[in-house]
């Protein structure tokens, strides 16, 4: 297809930017949330307690809602793909649709069995049900594994040529599996599943933990609380190592991206690294140089020479405030979020407790939100990073874009739509939240001060 | 007749398209009932019987249309392109009505009252209406070679509003709301909901009969708008499609008659069928104006690989949806009463020593990981670091979760 001129081409870049903000949490709950459930609803089949299966089945409506809205904000996407970005689709469609052609099979797998799963608790037996749930999560695993694989594609391409503006020689199951940068961005964002379901939804109950302080929290709170934190604090730590080591991809693949990320405005023998601080001119200022740093970092060499901005036009290179201060956005909460698994763990194995310090549940309470934040951010460095490429030194994003008009027009219509959703959301959550706990055979009624309190 | 390499995945898009319409179309139609259930008791339970009918394959259904899409874009990218660029008004509008639709299905089950039902059911209906028809119109406007080859190359209104998109639109609604009326039926027959059963047998009929002229009717307008298509439909291949189509929507009507709900079902689907094969088998070899099949196809290899992936993931597709739908057929996923608690199996979760070993053995799969992953420089070695630093979260996590759940903590 030739390129059209599109006087909305910005406006396209930030609907899609926003589609892709509302599916990306979403996701993380798909990614994670499963094997959460099915872990409780195990230890219910190991000990016969009926709290693990009240637990379980109160995720499980929760999950349910979140699903149907991933599954939405996830066909919006799909059709961005032809909406905004037909130049793309009808260009490499040949090469990285395969990606999403089995994607399609694991939504398959994900949804059919997630309606089994939810709708067939007490109607099919213990073992069943639970049986039911394990293609949930694998097919969470291979949905991100197909997504991300034409994102690294995107990002690292190969597995064709270009030819009078058509990809031959196509070989899709190369351009897309065997591409090195496919791994680190895959469990990295595997891992960030985890860690943003685990905060928030240990959040929900650190909250509640808040609220009805100085009442201590019933059982029911605290293993609610204690499964995903657990599980958040464990993967925070080594997001760290796994980021680390994507970045060292980028380093070797994308050097101009590694360049926007530190600011790094001319090629430099024993770069230092920069923390903070504004990018203008040529350098960074305000921040805090450590010299040597990054080509020790990036290349495992302090004297290492790193390429600067300077290697491609100025018309070539992504703007570099908004990668650099995304990627230390989530720098800096990775950071925190590991910080706060540290201490979470310390305390659990000297203690043999939980945390008590009101401190430490605010921070859970913040730590949700702010891995939600460090996953955006994430993103906007891989994405805006790659700017102004669409496919990596192949194909720029205004030769992708749409020739169709009304696209203002769309992101407006699709921006208050999503308000609407978003307020939607939050009301269903605050319901199940406030859904009486049925908790059969644990004692007779509940108290009131037993009542958990917890949004979920 | 023989088939090409490159048609293939064309007959997987159009099953899939086939599956769509039945299955989803069905789910659209349920949503057009909803908003036509009328005031009262009575409306309420008809609300409710369409709604907890497709509760548990709705988002099952729904794939179908990703299927479609993504087949599309792979096997036949430029085409992708050329129809999503031109049609980009119908396929937002379809888009906003599928997010609206799931949004309203998502809330509808926080609901607690039917003062809170009433404005979802309403969005959901409206959604319900809007996407089958947005979505017909493409369907109509591809049919009518209103759609050229290229970046927004066709007329961005015109393209979608002549009469045969119009005309598929609107039999997109019918056919959807008959379809909906003859499950739901059968449901309510399953269920022994008597009068629900006599209701929707009403609205089969009814609905089909006007599916039924519409679709008859339609031959006049395609016989004004695109001739060529309409001259293939009676003098090809095509015309036996047609006939079986025709026969089999009146074997429908009459099976509906005699409550015969559950054969109705699949005599229904093949009426749909056989309209999308007459539709394929009549514009065949071309694909859009001046786009033969041939020439929109992708490289050998991505078709190759593509009917690879679709016949294996068919495999593994069409087991679980049989159990899906046999589940459902058989009522075990309706809401009601439930199964007696399992007898609990074990006390103790883990043995206490455990606990102490998995704590050691995550503290090594952590050392690993780090050397592996952040020192080496080998891909190998990465692999090796990545399932060390996975082997530290998941025995971190059996090392700590044991002794906070353990039953001494009961309270
Ligand atoms: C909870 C979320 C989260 C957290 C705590 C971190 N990241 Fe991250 N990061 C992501 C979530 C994320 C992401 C959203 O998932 C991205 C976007 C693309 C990707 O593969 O993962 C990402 C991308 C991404 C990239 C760009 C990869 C590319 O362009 O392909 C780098 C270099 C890092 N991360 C590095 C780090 C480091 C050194 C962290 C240490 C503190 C870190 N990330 C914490
Ligand atoms: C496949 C077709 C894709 C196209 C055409 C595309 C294109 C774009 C464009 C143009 C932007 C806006 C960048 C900017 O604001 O400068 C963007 C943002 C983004 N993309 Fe991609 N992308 C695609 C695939 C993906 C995939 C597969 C992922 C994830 C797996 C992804 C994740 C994101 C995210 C999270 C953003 C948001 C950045 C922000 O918030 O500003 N993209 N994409
Ligand atoms: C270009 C980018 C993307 C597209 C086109 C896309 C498309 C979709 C679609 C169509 C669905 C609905 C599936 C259904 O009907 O059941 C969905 C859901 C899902 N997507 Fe995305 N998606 C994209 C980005 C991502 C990313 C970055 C991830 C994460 C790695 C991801 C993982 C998932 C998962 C796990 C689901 C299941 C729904 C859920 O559990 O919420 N997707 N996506």
């Amino acid at each position: 297809m030739k390129p059209v001129h599109q006087a909305y081409l910005l406006q396209a870049r930030q609907m899609q930017a926003l589609s892709f903000s509302v599916h990306i949490p979403l996701v993380c709950f798909g990614i994670a949330f499963p094997a959460m459930i099915l872990f409780v609803e195990w230890l219910y089949l190991r000990s016969g307690d009926d709290l693990y299966r009240t637990i379980a089945r109160r995720w499980t409506r929760v999950m349910a809602a979140l699903f149907a809205i991933g599954v939405i904000t996830g066909t919006i996407l799909s059709f961005e793909m032809g909406l905004l970005w037909p130049a793309f689709t009808s260009t490499f469609g040949s090469v990285f649709g395969l990606g999403f052609a089995i994607e399609g099979f694991s939504f398959f797998m994900e949804a059919i069995f997630i309606g089994i799963y939810i709708y067939g608790w007490d109607r099919l037996s213990p073992k069943a049900h639970f049986l039911s749930g394990i293609p949930i999560a694998f097919a969470g695993a291979t949905g991100s594994l197909m997504v991300i694989s034409v994102n690294a594609w995107m990002n690292h391409p190969s597995g064709f040529r270009l030819l009078d503006g058509k990809a031959v020689d196509v070989h899709p199951l190369t351009a897309l599996f065997a591409n090195s940068f496919l791994w680190p961005e895959l469990v990295h964002m595997y891992i960030a599943g985890y860690i943003v379901a685990g905060f928030l939804l240990a959040g929900a109950y650190a909250i509640g933990r808040l609220r009805k302080y100085p009442i201590p929290p019933t059982r029911y709170e605290r293993t609610a609380l204690a499964i995903p934190l657990t599980i958040a604090a464990l993967a925070s730590p080594v997001q760290i190592l796994v980021g680390d080591w994507a970045a060292r991809d980028v380093a070797t693949a994308q050097p101009i991206k590694l360049a926007a990320i530190e600011g790094l405005a001319n090629t430099t023998k024993g770069a230092s690294e920069h923390l903070l601080g504004w990018y203008t001119q040529g350098q960074v200022k305000y921040g805090i140089a450590i010299p040597k740093l990054l080509s020790l970092l990036a290349f495992h060499n302090p004297n290492a020479v790193v390429k600067g901005l300077d290697t491609v036009p100025a018309d070539r290179q992504p703007p570099v405030n908004v990668v650099r201060i995304s990627f230390q956005l989530m720098v800096v909460i990775g950071t925190l979020l590991a910080l706060l698994g540290v201490v979470y763990l310390f305390v659990r194995i000297r203690r043999k407790r939980l945390p008590e310090s009101l401190w430490f549940y605010r921070a859970l309470a913040v730590a949700g939100p702010a891995s939600v934040v460090a996953l955006i951010a994430g993103w906007v460095t891989t994405e805006v990073g790659r700017q102004p490429w669409v496919v990596y030194k192949v194909m720029l994003t205004n030769e992708a874009v749409t020739g169709a008009g009304g696209i203002p027009v769309g992101y407006a219509t699709l921006v208050l739509v999503y308000i609407g959703v978003g307020i939607g959301v939050a009301w269903i959550l605050r319901r199940l939240a406030r859904m009486p706990m049925d908790l059969p055979g644990a004692g007779g009624g509940l108290s009131d001060a037993e009542r958990p309190s917890g949004v979920v | 007749m023989s088939v090409h390499l490159y048609e293939l995945p064309l007959i997987f898009v159009l099953v899939g398209l086939v599956f769509y319409v039945v299955l989803a179309g069905a789910d659209f139609g349920a949503g057009i009932w909803q908003l036509l259930a009328g005031r009262g008791e009575r409306g309420a339970r008809i609300r409710d019987h369409a709604h907890e009918s497709i509760s548990p394959v709705w988002e099952a259904n729904h794939v179908w249309l990703i299927f479609v899409l993504t087949v599309t874009w792979t096997a036949y990218p430029i085409a992708f392109g050329s129809i999503a660029s031109t049609l980009s008004i119908p396929l937002f509008i379809a888009a906003i009505g599928i997010v609206l639709r799931g949004a309203a299905y998502a809330l509808r089950s926080g609901a607690a009252s039917v003062r809170e039902q009433g404005p979802i059911d309403t969005v959901f209906a409206v959604s319900s209406i809007l996407t089958p028809f947005a979505l017909g119109t493409m369907v109509g406007a591809i049919a009518a070679r209103r759609v050229p080859v290229g970046n927004a190359a066709g007329n961005l209104i015109s393209s979608w509003t002549g009469p045969t998109s119009i005309l598929i639109g609107v039999l997109a609604l019918a056919t959807s709301a008959y379809l909906a009326a003859v499950f739901l039926a059968a449901d309510a027959a399953r269920l022994g909901e008597r009068d629900l059963q006599a209701s929707f047998r009403t609205r089969a009929l009814t609905a089909g009969l006007i599916a039924g002229t519409i679709a008859l009717a339609g031959l006049v307008v395609l016989h004004a708008d695109v001739h060529p298509l309409y001259h293939r439909l009676l003098h090809s291949d095509a015309l036996a499609a047609l006939i079986i189509s025709i026969l089999a929507g009146a074997f429908t009507l009459e099976l509906v008659r005699r409550q015969r709900f559950e054969t109705a079902r699949y005599s229904a689907a093949l009426a749909v069928a056989a309209v999308v094969a007459g539709w394929a088998l009549a514009q065949n070899p071309v694909l859009l104006r001046g786009l033969t099949v041939r020439e929109a196809a992708a490289p050998h290899d991505t078709l190759v690989v593509v009917i690879v992936a679709v016949l294996g993931g068919a495999v593994i597709l069409f087991p679980s949806l049989a159990l899906l739908f046999r589940l459902v057929l058989r009522g075990q996923l309706d809401h009601g009463e439930t199964l007696a608690p399992p007898a609990p199996m074990i006390g103790m979760l883990l043995s206490a020593s455990a606990p102490g070993l998995l704590a050691r053995a995550a503290a090594a799969c952590l050392l690993a990981g780090f050397g592996f992953l952040t020192l080496a420089e080998a891909g190998w070695a990465h692999a090796i670091g990545v399932f060390a630093l996975f082997g530290f979260m998941v025995c971190g996590f059996l090392a700590d979760i044991p002794s906070q759940l353990a039953p001494f903590d009961r309270d």
